[in-house]
């Protein structure tokens, strides 16, 4: 017998209680990180190792800036989705929630360490 | 209704029997790869705090960084990176409707394995 109306189910949005949002958001960020990350990695490659100076100077232009920011943003929103569904995977009850939620705070402190570095350094 | 403590059952064998195929080898080591990226972030945002501080504090993350360990552990970042990277275009591309016969499937697979050593090796010479 079915306990779940049509309505109950559209509105819990599935077994994964996630609709489509989940998959569009990787599908989305998957693409754009396609094209950020080529151009992160010589930028940063390319930097390491090469001093304060010239690191100072790469991060003050505005294209380096600019993809190293986007990769930060958009990697870690992705890392956070991604991580999320693994540790989903793994762990029930109050394990997950606990580790969820230190994942989330994590990304977003990561985040916000790197762009405030980025903003020090490029304004 | 309370869960009832759960019984201890026995588990049928699965990674010690089941035979590796590379559809399960290919997912697996993207899951491991996108994990382990979190490492390189971390590297990345130490390494742009130091350049925003100071030079001295600077020196010693670069230095650290750019050390055997430190230059071992980049490696393996970009291999990691390159591999999540080609095996990501491969779910972008199933999930088009494309290539998800298994020897299809199977020949992207190996072309991640492969393709992400070379491009790793590709970005060394480059940068």
């Amino acid at each position: 017998m079915r306990y779940l109306t049509d309505r109950k189910r559209a509105e819990g949005r599935g077994a994964a209680r996630s609709g489509t949002v989940h998959h569009w958001y990787m599908q989305v960020s998957a693409f754009g990180l396609a094209l950020i990350v080529p151009t992160f990695v010589f930028v940063f490659g390319r930097a390491l190792g090469g001093g304060h100076e010239n690191a100072i100077a790469t991060f003050g232009r505005p294209v380096p800036a600019i993809a190293t920011a986007l990769a930060l943003l958009v990697g870690m929103q992705h890392f956070r989705r991604g991580a999320q569904v693994v540790i989903e995977d793994y762990t029930r009850k109050s394990t997950r929630k606990v580790l969820i939620m230190c994942l989330i705070v994590l990304s977003y402190g990561v985040t916000a360490t790197g762009l405030f570095a980025l903003a020090k350094i490029a304004l | 209704m309370a869960s009832p403590t759960p019984r201890e059952r026995p588990l049928s064998p699965h990674l010690s029997i089941y035979r590796w195929q590379i559809p399960m080898l290919t997912s697996i080591l993207n899951r491991l790869a996108g994990m382990a990226l979190i490492g390189g972030a971390l590297a990345v945002v130490w390494w742009l705090g130091a350049a925003a501080t100071s030079p001295g504090y600077f020196a010693l993350v670069d230095g650290v960084i750019t050390s055997v360990p430190g230059d071992v552990v980049m490696v393996l970042s970009v291999w990691a990176l390159w591999y999540h990277y080609l095996a990501g275009l491969r779910h972008l591309y199933f999930d088009a409707g494309h290539g998800l016969d298994i020897a299809t499937a199977e020949k992207l697979g190996l072309a991640c394995i492969i393709g992400s050593v070379g491009l790793a090796a590709l970005t060394l010479v480059i940068i």
